[in-house]
This record gives structure tokens, C-alpha cells and sequence, in this order.
């Protein structure tokens, strides 16, 4: 089967970037169900990394598997090595609140707490015990400011983060993602339930973003991972209702020039 | 041709079937508003009745004096609110923490063995008759200490309570969008620190609901306070307290004074009223009646108008 030539590939050609992440090998089972088969894939630094498929493929999963979210569901196991800065975080030693904190997620609905704007971004950085006022004010702002969403907001910190729209809402939760500097940022499916303007808002704050972070986005959407990604990871299942990866590349040689036949009929829109 | 055929039918059909529609219709709508009427009856009945007969009966005295022997005039049942409080403020203390507590583990561990043993065990519970609480605790804590109390009967009400307490807060916590819980345990926040931050901040309103109904439903209960709380038409907060302090008593022993004797509750107090053949004691028991209904409204509009506010804050 020709899926697994296509897992050796995983460095898309003239890397010069440091590699921020890297899975090798990796298989996650639901009990006895592997939803994921034999997964290698490299995000550099500072680049955004789209991964892409038709629906129950194990995008969700895989992105999961960044900062140990499956770990949350029962009767999920993960085998093989997960790398954040060379170090595998898929140990049984390792503190996932720590991977946590350096690997922050996005969801795809906007998800605020119920609590105010203020307290809404300020919930992470007092998780990690920070409590002064002009600390916890200074972080506050400089995050609402990252996610472009403070000029909107800042006379009205102490309403509820649920009287947002639904494009401010998700930006709030980007700024709460950034309130704890982290270092990866996973999306999954970051715009799906937003209205196209909100939806270009979000791309336009990824490109500022990955100046200073390393983002990881599930897209249905094609164009968008054609927008704003840098490489792009195409997912597919296998007759055993795997997901496997079937190509990994640079995004505009996914989108114009891919070398398996399944991805180019399914970025043409022939299938998914 | 078959589409022509149906029309051709429909029709032909027409006249007919359109009159006996509306004359379903008509008869139908009448059915139902008769029957609503109908069920409406009682409810208005007895709210009217207890309001027209107590209504004679009340009055400020009613709600600040003790009970006066028969033949005396005036009189009231402060005995039986003061009584009704503390058995509910000590029926919340021992239900509300246990049972709250209880409702994150099963909604968080519903398949474990002690999850499926716990909600087995509260369904067998709320089917329990209330007088089985009181004959329980009765055997439990009245027989040993050789007396009845308010904690007793505060006790007997708790149980009573906790079922409604552990189910609703628990389907209340299953209702937060798991998203919510991803979100903060995305941000490294321990299971824990989720559950008091997250969770039940946005769990709070139905759960206060729950307290509510668990409330409501023992406030009333006359049964599992016959052999706990018993009765004590002497009763009175303020004498014990200001006795307390004459005698330099500490803190802790006032409030072991106040729990730890007979006390009456409303629905008690109208249930002996109710027996006695005097007509005074008769017209009393009807007073209680509008009183403890007026006690019911009153935690149901405080509670609703926080909720509401509290929801006003949270949509912005």
C-alpha cells in the first residue's frame, strides 16, 4: 500500500528553520481502535503548519497529540515519540501542565469562560501563581493587544466574555491561549463557526502571530490552509478506518504540484 | 399523470375534508381548554382558600409571639418560623456540601464502581417515603442521645434532600459544554482547579435550582420531623441568645443550645393545630398554612431574581 512510502516523507525539502515540534512514529489507539497509524511529521519554527483531510481522518487527533489533550480521553493511548525542542513530551514523567503552558490551544467554537473579558484572559497567568494587580493588568492588556482585539474591549474588561460577538469571542480566546507565552499555538478548525469577515480577522492575527509563536491549524477549509499556512499536512483513512498521513510538504506544493494522486483530487475538490 | 391524479382527488375531496378538519379542530381546542381549566381549579382553590382563611387569622403578632395557652387571646408562631429556619439552615449545611461534591464525582466518573453505586443508591433514596428518614434517624441519633432536636430533624431533612441535590447538580455539570473544560485544562489547569473555576461557576444557576427544589420539597415535610424535631411551642432564638450572653456563655454553646433541642416547624405545628378541636387552634393552623406558602414564594422569588441577575451579568 502505497500509504506507507509516504510516512517516510516528512521534512518537506530545503528546511532551513529550527524544527519547534516533531512527531515520529506515532499511533494513537481508542482502546482497541487505532485512530491514528504511524504519524511522523516536522513543524518548524515561526511557520504555520496546516494539516488538512476530509472529516473523520484524525486531523482533531493528530493536533491533540501536540500538547497531550488526548490524554483527557478515556481509553485513549498514544504510542511513539512526540518532540518539543528535541525533548519527548510523550513520557510518563513528563508534567503536561508544563507542555501545557508552552503548547496552548485555540478550539473551534469560541469557548470564554463564564467570567468577565478581564478575568477571562487573566485565568491563565494566575494559574501559575501570578496575583499582583499591575502584573496580572500589564499581561492582560498586552495579550487583548496581541489578538487584536483591545481597542475593541478595553472599556469594558469587566463585562462577561459572552457578550461578545463570535469573532470577538475567539480572539478573547486566542488572548487567553497568549496570556501564558506560549511557544506552540494548536488551532482546530480556529474559523469554522465564524462569518467570513471574523474568519479574515483570524488569518490576518496568524500572520502577525507567527512572527513571535510556532502555529499548528486544522482547516477543513482548503483556501484557507492555501491562505495563510506555510506546509501543509494531508490526511487520509486507510481500509482499516485509520487516519494516515499520505503527503507532507511545502503548501504550494500541496496545492499545485502534489505528488500523491488522493491529495490532488482532493484539493482540486474532486472528493471531501 | 400521476401528479394531475392527485390533485384531481384532493379536490374532489376538498369541501369535505376541510369541514371536518375545522370542526376537529374546534372541538379539539375546546377539549384541551376545558381540561386546563379544569386543572387549574384546584391549584387556585387552594392557594385562594388558604389565603382567605389564614388571612383572618394573621397578623404582626402572629409573627412575633410565641404560642399562648388556649382561651388566651393573640398569640403566634415565631416558635415554628425561628424552628423552621434552623432545621433548614441545618438541613442545607449537612446536604448541599456532601451532595455537591458527590454530583462532580459521578458526573466526571460515571462508570467507575463507585459512580454507578452512587447514583443506584440515590435513585433507591429519592423513592424512600420521608417518614422512613425520620423513623432512620430517630433510631440513629435520637434513641442514643435520649432526645429529640433540631438537628435531629435537620439531619432527617438532609437526607431527604440529597437525592434531588446529587441529581440535578450532576445533570446541571453534564449540560457545560465539554469545550469549556478542554479550554481551561488546555491552559494546564489541574482537574480541580477546572471543576471550582470553570465548571461550577457556569453550572450555578441550574444547581441553585436544584437547592431549590430540594428545599421546597422539605420545607413542607411534616412526616420525618414526628419522632426527630418533635415540637416545642417555647422555642425561641432570641431568649436562648440573650440568655447566653447574660450568662457569659461562649459562642459554641448558644448555638449547641439553639440545635440541640425540640424545635417546631411550620408544617408540624400546623399538623397539631390542625387536630386539636378548638376552633382558635383550628383558625391558627390555617395562618400557618398561608405562612409557610408565603416562606416557599419568598425563597423561590429571591433565588429567581439572583439567578436572573446573574445571568443578566454573564450575557452582558
Amino acid at each position: 500500500m502505497e500509504t506507507n512510502i509516504a510516512v517516510t516523507k516528512t521534512v518537506a525539502p530545503s528546511v532551513e528553520a529550527a524544527r519547534k515540534m516533531e512527531i515520529r512514529n506515532l499511533s494513537v489507539f481508542y482502546r482497541k481502535f487505532r485512530a491514528l497509524a504511524e504519524i511522523s511529521v516536522t513543524v518548524l519554527s515561526n511557520k504555520i503548519t496546516a494539516i488538512i483531510g476530509p472529516s473523520g481522518c484524525g486531523k482533531s487527533t493528530l493536533l491533540r497529540s501536540f500538547n497531550r489533550m488526548n490524554d483527557l480521553t478515556a481509553g485513549a493511548r498514544m504510542d511513539g515519540e512526540i518532540l518539543l525542542d528535541g525533548e519527548n513530551i510523550n513520557t510518563a514523567g513528563v508534567d503536561v501542565v508544563d507542555v501545557r503552558r508552552r503548547v496552548g490551544m485555540v478550539f473551534q467554537r469560541p469557548n470564554p469562560f463564564p467570567k468577565s473579558i478581564y478575568d477571562n484572559v487573566a485565568f491563565g497567568p494566575r494559574l501559575y501563581g501570578i496575583r499582583r494587580r499591575n502584573d496580572l493588568n500589564e499581561i492582560v492588556e498586552k495579550s487583548l493587544r496581541q489578538s487584536a482585539l483591545w481597542d475593541e474591549v478595553k472599556d469594558k474588561l469587566h463585562q462577561s466574555g459572552l457578550s461578545l460577538s463570535g469573532g470577538q469571542q475567539q480572539r478573547l480566546c486566542i488572548a487567553r491561549a497568549l496570556a501564558v507565552e506560549p511557544e506552540v499555538i494548536l488551532m482546530d478548525e480556529p474559523a469554522s463557526a465564524l462569518d467570513p469577515i471574523s474568519t479574515l480577522r483570524i488569518e490576518e492575527l496568524m500572520h502577525d502571530l507567527v512572527k513571535d509563536y510556532t502555529i499548528i491549524i486544522v482547516t477543513h477549509n482548503m483556501q484557507q490552509a492555501a491562505r495563510v499556512s506555510d506546509y501543509t499536512a494531508m490526511m487520509m483513512i486507510d481500509q482499516e478506518r485509520a487516519g494516515r498521513m499520505i503527503e507532507f510538504d511545502e503548501t504550494n506544493v500541496i496545492f499545485t504540484n502534489p505528488k500523491d494522486k488522493r491529495t490532488e483530487d482532493y484539493v482540486t475538490g474532486r472528493f471531501g | 399523470m400521476t401528479t394531475t391524479r392527485f390533485r384531481e382527488l384532493i379536490a374532489r375531496n376538498e369541501t369535505a375534508h376541510a369541514r371536518r378538519r375545522r370542526i376537529t379542530n374546534a372541538f379539539m381546542l375546546t377539549v384541551t381548554g376545558f381540561l386546563t381549566v379544569l386543572a387549574l381549579v384546584p391549584l387556585f382553590w387552594i392557594v385562594g382558600y388558604v389565603i382567605y382563611r389564614g388571612g383572618r387569622t394573621i397578623n404582626l403578632d402572629f409573627f412575633t409571639q410565641l404560642s399562648r395557652p388556649l382561651g388566651m387571646a393573640g398569640g403566634g408562631v415565631l416558635f415554628s418560623i425561628e424552628g423552621t429556619l434552623v432545621i433548614m439552615i441545618l438541613a442545607c449545611l449537612f446536604a448541599i456540601p456532601p451532595g455537591v461534591l458527590a454530583a462532580f464525582y459521578v458526573a466526571r466518573n460515571p462508570n467507575t464502581a463507585l459512580g454507578v453505586a452512587l447514583r443506584f443508591g440515590t435513585d433507591v433514596l429519592a423513592g424512600v417515603p420521608s417518614i422512613v428518614m425520620g423513623l432512620f434517624i430517630y433510631v440513629l441519633l435520637v434513641v442514643p442521645t435520649k432526645h429529640y432536636s433540631a438537628l435531629a430533624g435537620g439531619l432527617a431533612l438532609a437526607i431527604l434532600m440529597l437525592p434531588t441535590i446529587i441529581r440535578t447538580t450532576e445533570e446541571m455539570l453534564k449540560l457545560v459544554p465539554h469545550t469549556l473544560r478542554e479550554g481551561s485544562l488546555g491552559l494546564g489547569a489541574p482537574e480541580w482547579k477546572t471543576s471550582l473555576t470553570v465548571m461550577f461557576p457556569a453550572a450555578l444557576n441550574g444547581i441553585i435550582t436544584g437547592f431549590l427544589l430540594a428545599i421546597a420539597r422539605s420545607i413542607g415535610e411534616t412526616a420525618p420531623l414526628l419522632f426527630t424535631a418533635l415540637g416545642n411551642e417555647q422555642y425561641d432564638v432570641g431568649t436562648i441568645v440573650r440568655g447566653g450572653i447574660q450568662s457569659h456563655q461562649s459562642l459554641f454553646a448558644i448555638i449547641g443550645r439553639i440545635i440541640n433541642q425540640p424545635v417546631d416547624s411550620l408544617p408540624l405545628t400546623l399538623w397539631k393545630y390542625a387536630q386539636q378541636p378548638y376552633p382558635e387552634r383550628i383558625d391558627q393552623s390555617w395562618g400557618v398554612a398561608l405562612v409557610l406558602m408565603i416562606f416557599v414564594l419568598l425563597i423561590e422569588i429571591i433565588a429567581r431574581l439572583w439567578v436572573e441577575s446573574r445571568k443578566r451579568a454573564l450575557q452582558g
